[in-house]
């Protein structure tokens, strides 16, 4: 058996203090670790949300088992499918026969005939150069009622023009089509997770007598094509702007990026920039400052001088969280984090600046599988993998911001803060559960 | 159509096989492969990820380090983690892509080796192949590379298990109960390939008298542990009572004659009693009562315990990599989701993996036996440890 190797001090090629951290990347690439934390999700659960759809992964054995394990955790598996490439079809190429010939297979045997099938294929299908085309025409003729369309596992091409989760959040939306637009109808696009209902943002639109629509809305295929009829698409989540930008150019569906900022400037610059666009009277914000400033003040003061970890599954924008943290008083003392998004910069300059000592952690780095996971006090983590590697079981469990957005969402983080520091939650089960939000069997 | 699973789950592959039995040795075991494959074996695969530390990581390939064949930042990412990390051994395991371009694991090892002077590994895997081969690859890897020294037999019959990993056999104790029914016999368990053994007490494994085989990925290995220590092997896995103990004697005839033993070939079935309690028996003897989905050795095993213990006539049907040496006659091997579609309702009675449920019919009565390898951590709750006890209750 292995032993716990223990330390004395925190590795300098995975912790880093930030007043020596290097922007945007405070860490060298290499060899990486997968901490158990999984709240966060993948392709399979954001496809999942086209209603009536059929999902058809086209991969070797070891791409298929977290895909149709993802599945079958969230009670999904009556809605995916696998086709299985072996070394017969690298070596003999026979990639388009077997996707045809498999495709066909699954649907003949499926019990129930979806709208649309999501098709994935996998890096092998890139270094065979496959012909798609032809594979797709063939589909499409033989199943004239299915929809198709290509989406991508492709982790082996994330660091060259689109991510994977970039694309699939441009395929997500890839069957709606042109058509009339009904300009009362606004979209929010791109985000795994609804907004919450809560939310000014929310209220603004509605009061305003705009529909104001997501996928997550959607419960036929109908509602789900009906939103290409919308007259805008919303995005606050930034890998979303590929998909933004394609709606635009297919549907002609104009956008306009909401950051996912925690600053109250940069979010009333924004929502005075959907006021104009929209001809909406501009909201009183003020009455929100307060509610946000109370909230805040309520959890500082339960949580006083508690250490804080962050990490970035927590939101997209986790520098400008920690810096609204800091702000109020509270003592953040650890970021979990391999990259932040260019539109943290200048968060990151200020922390840098007034909270020097604040430590930046590697979540994949090697040597984080042997750091210390053990705090000698109480520590408040925000996130899943501050709470693995920080140990502690006083955590807020939400991912990808929970939909909690603008003055709203810090309103109700604030809350979840205090709930997580009064009450423990048990670790080892909640965090190694994927997909937070979807269904789960584990 | 082959190569289709519409409606079923797929199993592990090869690369997980490699790590799964590689785990607790204190190695460092490198996917090369991008960022997908960690997560995925750790999630899924490996139940032993959250409460144990081990030493699996990835390479992180990128396109451009595929297209350029760039084994020069492979090479120093793993001498620079190697040197820091001090892993008493490096394994680099192939993916699909590295398969594709023709990547010499091998060589990268041997360079990897010279830069550090840690023993390294390649181990050809490609993500295409069941995990039953990567297990088979990675034990007898372990073995050709680290039982080389002369050994002196035990004073006690001693045994060492093969093959056992939690793909095949949970963490549900039941690696632990095999330990407890060698001593229950008078045997010392000796090494175990690879729980709960370390990779010094695996270096020891040419001083057993007899080598138990638990399953397909463990057979390798046994025959080189024949090859090197001229030590005999049974295979088989010791579930319900009459077959415990059957193979327990089986393991002693072993290590006296010294000749190699598939257990539950050599029990043969007890027809007449399958005969008298079943009337599908009495209409066709040839008839099993029972399918057995899942890993030919621990199936099989399984089959002659049902057979010994309830009378029930079964056979085998076996979706992974195997031998023919290692099914019984009348077992099938079944390794696309339409062969099972036909088989399974040939017989009143399937015991398998609760993602098989979905080819039963209706009037199938069915046995879950959840298997890692095929619905990962799933069932980790309800998989129940069968080794050494009556199978009246637990199976039928």
């Amino acid at each position: 058996m292995l032993k716990r190797i223990q330390r004395e001090t925190d590795h300098p090629g995975a912790v880093v203090k930030i007043r020596e951290a290097s922007w945007p990347a405070p860490f060298q690439e290499g060899l990486e670790y997968s901490s158990p934390a999984r709240g966060t999700w993948n392709i399979v659960h954001t496809g999942m949300l086209i209603p009536e759809s059929h999902q058809i992964f086209v991969c070797a054995l070891g791409c298929l088992r977290g895909v149709v394990l993802t599945a079958a955790e969230m009670n999904a598996m009556d809605r995916y499918s696998s086709v299985i490439i072996r070394e017969e079809n690298v070596l003999d190429g026979t990639m388009e026969e077997l996707m045809i010939g498999g495709v066909t297979d699954v649907l003949e045997k499926l019990p129930y005939r979806p709208r649309a099938v999501l098709l994935f294929i996998s890096c092998q299908h890139f270094f065979l150069a496959y012909d798609q085309n032809q594979v797709f025409a063939a589909l499409r003729e033989r199943f004239p009622d299915i929809r198709f369309t290509d989406c991508y596992m492709i982790p082996t091409l994330r660091k060259s023009g689109l991510t994977p989760d970039q694309k699939m959040r441009m395929q997500l939306y890839s069957m709606l089509e042109d058509g009339p637009k009904d300009s009362r109808k606004i979209n929010l696009i791109g985000s795994n997770l609804p907004v919450s209902r809560s939310c000014e943002l929310v209220r603004m639109l509605e009061s305003g007598g705009y529909v104001f629509q997501s996928i997550h809305d959607c419960r036929t295929f109908e509602d789900y094509l009906a939103m290409g009829q919308a007259g805008m698409n919303l995005f606050y989540e930034p890998l979303a702007r590929i998909a933004a930008e394609d709606l635009e150019k297919r549907l002609h569906q104009p956008y306009l990026y909401l950051p996912f900022t925690f600053d109250d400037e940069e979010l009333s610059g924004a929502y005075r920039k959907l006021a104009g666009m929209l001809h909406l009277p501009e909201m009183d914000e003020e009455p929100l400052r307060k509610q946000k400033r109370e909230a805040l003040l309520a959890a500082r003061a339960l949580i006083k001088e508690t250490p804080i970890a962050v990490d970035y599954t927590l939101t997209f924008r986790i520098l400008s969280l920690v810096r609204l943290l800091l702000t109020y008083g509270f003592r953040v003392t650890e970021i979990y984090a391999d990259t932040f998004l260019p539109e943290e910069k200048e968060d990151f300059l200020w922390i840098r600046e007034n909270f020097p000592e604040i430590r930046i952690s590697s979540c994949v780095r090697p040597w984080m599988r042997f750091q210390e996971r053990e705090r000698e006090e109480k520590v408040l983590a925000l996130g899943q993998k501050a709470a693995y590697f920080t140990g502690t079981d006083y955590f807020v469990n939400i991912v990808e911001s929970g939909g909690l957005y603008g003055y709203d969402g810090v309103v109700q983080l604030a809350g979840l803060m205090q709930e997580a520091f009064l009450h423990r939650k048990d670790r080892k089960t909640v965090i190694q559960r994927k997909g937070l939000g979807c269904e789960s069997c584990i | 159509m082959r190569q289709v699973a519409g409606l079923i789950s797929t199993y592990s592959s090869d690369e997980f096989g490699i790590c799964s039995a590689l785990y607790e040795l204190g190695g460092m075991v490198v996917m090369h492969d991008a960022s997908g494959c960690n997560s995925t074996y750790t999630t899924h695969d490996e139940p032993r990820w959250y409460d144990m530390d081990s030493m699996i990581y990835i390479s992180a390939i990128s396109e451009m380090e595929a297209i350029m064949g760039d084994d020069e930042k492979l090479i120093r990412d793993l001498t620079e983690t190697a040197l820091e990390m001090k892993p008493k051994f490096v394994a680099v395991v192939g993916a699909p892509i590295p398969y594709m371009i023709g990547t010499d694991l091998p060589a990268i090892a041997a360079m990897t080796e010279q830069a550090t002077g840690i023993p390294c590994m390649g181990c050809g895997a490609n993500g295409m192949n069941y995990y039953t081969k990567g297990i088979s690859m990675a034990l007898e890897a372990v073995v050709r590379r680290f039982c080389t020294g002369p050994a002196k037999r035990t004073e006690i019959l001693s045994v060492n298990v093969l093959g056992a990993t939690p793909l095949d056999f949970s963490l549900n104790g039941s690696v632990d109960s095999i330990k407890d029914w060698l001593r229950e016999n008078g045997m010392v368990p000796g090494a175990c390939l690879a729980m709960g053994s370390t990779l010094e007490d695996i270096a020891q494994a040419g001083r057993a008298h007899v080598n138990l085989v638990v399953s397909y990925g463990g057979l390798a290995a046994a025959r080189c542990l024949k090859e090197r220590y001229r030590i005999p092997y049974v295979v088989g896995v010791p579930f319900g009572e009459k077959f415990s103990q059957a193979l327990a004697g089986m393991l002693r005839e072993a290590a006296a004659s010294g000749q190699d033993l598939v257990s539950y070939r050599r029990v043969g079935r007890d027809r007449e009693r399958c005969r008298a309690d079943s009337p599908l028996d009495r209409k066709n003897p040839d008839s099993p009562r029972l399918s057995l989905i899942g890993e030919s050795v621990f199936s099989a095993s399984l089959a002659a315990a049902v057979e010994l213990d309830r009378g029930i006539s079964a056979r085998v049907l076996c979706p992974l990599d195997t031998e023919d040496l290692l099914l019984r006659e009348g077992d099938l091997q079944t390794p696309e989701e339409d062969d099972l579609m036909a088989r399974i309702p040939e017989t009143e009675l399937v015991a398998a993996d609760p993602m098989y449920r979905v080819l039963c019919g209706e009037r199938q009565r069915f046995f879950s036996l959840p298997h890692e390898a095929f619905s990962g951590r799933i069932y980790d709750r309800v998989n129940p440890n069968l080794i050494n006890r009556k199978l009246e209750v637990s199976l039928c």
